[in-house]
């Protein structure tokens, strides 16, 4: 799996980090979503295809293989 | 394999009405959750499934290009056995016979419905078949008012209702170089929702921007000439000169299509559901029946009462719950927190929770003078939801004492 995420779509909701913090952090100020691994371990999929799902700005997208 | 529910064997689909952020995100939690049946999307636009908040935002400025606010596009549907039927309005259900009519003459039958309609722009009660005159909430809304405003440099822009939306066209109105005026019958923006304190704020930071605020007052009427808007009419007299006005006064849940129906619909009151579609804590209003996102009226055990709410993510949050019913699966132990964000100029504001005019506030971290924040708000000794600026990672810290009601007197504050 590999995770890419859009800087100039996110809104700072954090729903990523709630989802998946081992995945996503986001940015102290604007809450701008920052990747902590954009090749998770498989413990971590299901938890960041929970975080593309949740993100109300479509900013997550999982490429699967 | 037919699915056998409550003694009746169907190989119908699950149908969705209304193609927009709730409806998609079913269709795609569904597919994601194993749902191998059939799956209709029935939506009255004829674009595909698209992101609303983008529109009042970067579309209106003009720096995203239209295209960009579209989530998934049919082809991708397609692929994933989503029959679509865009364009077509659904105009009628039968919850006995489990069937939906739609405005092409067809009728579907359906194992489970899930209604996704939304909510369409409050109008006033007089006015809108001016030209000039615009409401904003679909795509082709937003097209047509950038039109307007990219036509006439300088224009001269009156915003009735200063809520979120209002604030939002605002902003961007006046960052294009609009002459903008702000009406509302609050005395401050965003009062009813965010209090007195936080509205005060947006006022200002409207004041500084250059926007005519006129608050505490009511409109009564338009001035028109050859059939376009020329003048807003205050309550108290003033005539607000105007090439284009916003009628940004709330919205009204899609619900018209199923009344006389057995499906519940709620009364206005905002404690009561405001007119959405009542359904339990799970999204279900009736047997094979759910509703998700604008349009829906959730039973809340937090607040005690039917909460509607206009949210982006309450959309996606509902979605991922009524799918869990429908593949069967067992409940999610923690209800969600309502998030939204609204952007105005620089000022990115957040909040979780459900914030009211009336409830109690407190800043507990920077100023609202700075306009980086993080304030909490407190009803019946609890913690009921939490707002911010330019401290996003604080804000999301403190969602956990509005997950959990903290305590009131627990609350510090940096200004007592
Ligand atoms: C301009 C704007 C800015 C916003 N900004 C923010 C923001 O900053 N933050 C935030 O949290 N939220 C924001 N929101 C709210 C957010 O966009 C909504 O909560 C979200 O779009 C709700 O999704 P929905 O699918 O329930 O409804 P909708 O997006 O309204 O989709 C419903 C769809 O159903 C269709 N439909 C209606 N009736 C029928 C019928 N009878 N048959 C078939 N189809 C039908 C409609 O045409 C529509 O396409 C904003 C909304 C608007 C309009
Ligand atoms: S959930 Fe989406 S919008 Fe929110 S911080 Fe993460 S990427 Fe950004």
């Amino acid at each position: 799996m590999k995770i890419e995420i859009d800087q100039v779509r996110c809104v700072g909701a954090g729903q990523c980090v709630l989802a998946a913090p081992e995945v996503f952090d986001q940015r102290e100020d604007d809450g701008i979503v920052e990747l902590l691994d954009d090749v998770p371990a498989e413990e971590q999929w299901a938890a960041s295809r929970e975080a593309a799902q949740l993100c109300p700005a479509a900013a997550i997208t999982i490429h699967e293989d | 394999m037919p699915d056998q529910t409550d003694g009746r064997e169907t190989d119908a689909p699950v149908v969705v009405v209304g193609a927009g952020a709730a409806g998609l995100a079913t269709v795609d939690a569904l597919r994601a959750g194993g749902h191998a049946g059939g799956i209709v999307l029935v939506g009255e636009e004829a674009h595909a499934p698209y992101d609303r908040p983008p529109l009042s935002k970067q579309v209106l400025a003009g720096t995203w290009e239209p295209e960009r606010v579209t989530l998934r596009s049919v082809d991708d549907l397609a692929a994933a056995r989503v029959d679509c039927r865009l364009g077509v309005r659904a105009v009628g259900a039968d919850p006995d016979a489990r069937t939906v009519a739609l405005s092409d003459g067809s009728v579907l039958a359906y194992r489970d419905l899930v209604v996704a309609t939304g909510a369409g722009a409050r109008r006033l009660p007089f006015g809108h078949d001016l030209e000039g005159v615009h409401v904003l909430r679909d795509l082709d809304d937003v097209l047509g008012m950038k039109a307007a405003l990219d036509r006439r440099d300088g224009a001269r822009v009156v915003v009735v209702g200063a809520g979120f939306l209002g604030a939002e066209v605002a902003a961007v109105a006046r960052d294009l170089g609009s002459e903008v005026s702000l009406v509302d019958t609050l005395e401050l923006p965003l009062r009813s929702v965010l209090g007195d304190e936080v509205g005060a704020m947006v006022a200002d930071l409207h004041r500084e921007h250059g926007v005519a605020l006129h608050l505490g007052h009511g409109i009564v009427s338009f001035t028109a000439a050859s059939g376009a808007v020329s003048a807003v009419v205050l309550d108290e007299g003033t005539e607000l000169p105007a090439d284009l006005v916003v009628v940004a006064i709330g919205a009204v849940p899609a619900v018209d299509w199923l009344r006389g129906t057995t499906i519940p619909i709620a009364g206005e009151s905002p404690d009561d559901g405001a007119g959405g579609i009542r359904c339990d804590e799970v999204g279900r209003a009736g047997d094979h029946v759910y509703a998700v996102g604008d349009v829906a009226a959730w039973w809340s055990p937090r607040e005690n009462r039917f909460v509607r709410l206009e949210h982006r993510l309450t959309a996606t949050e509902h979605a991922r719950t009524v799918s869990r019913e429908l593949l069967g699966l067992s409940r999610e132990a923690a209800a969600p927190v309502p998030y939204f964000w609204s952007d105005q100029y620089d000022l990115k504001l957040q909040a979780f929770g459900l914030p009211s005019g009336g409830d109690e506030f407190r800043v507990v971290e920077g100023t609202l003078a700075d306009r980086r924040f993080v304030g909490v708000y407190g009803h019946a000794g609890r913690v009921s939801a939490v707002i911010g600026a330019g401290k996003a990672k604080a804000v999301r810290q403190w969602r956990q004492a509005v997950a959990e009601g903290r305590s009131w007197d627990e609350v510090g504050s940096t200004t007592a």
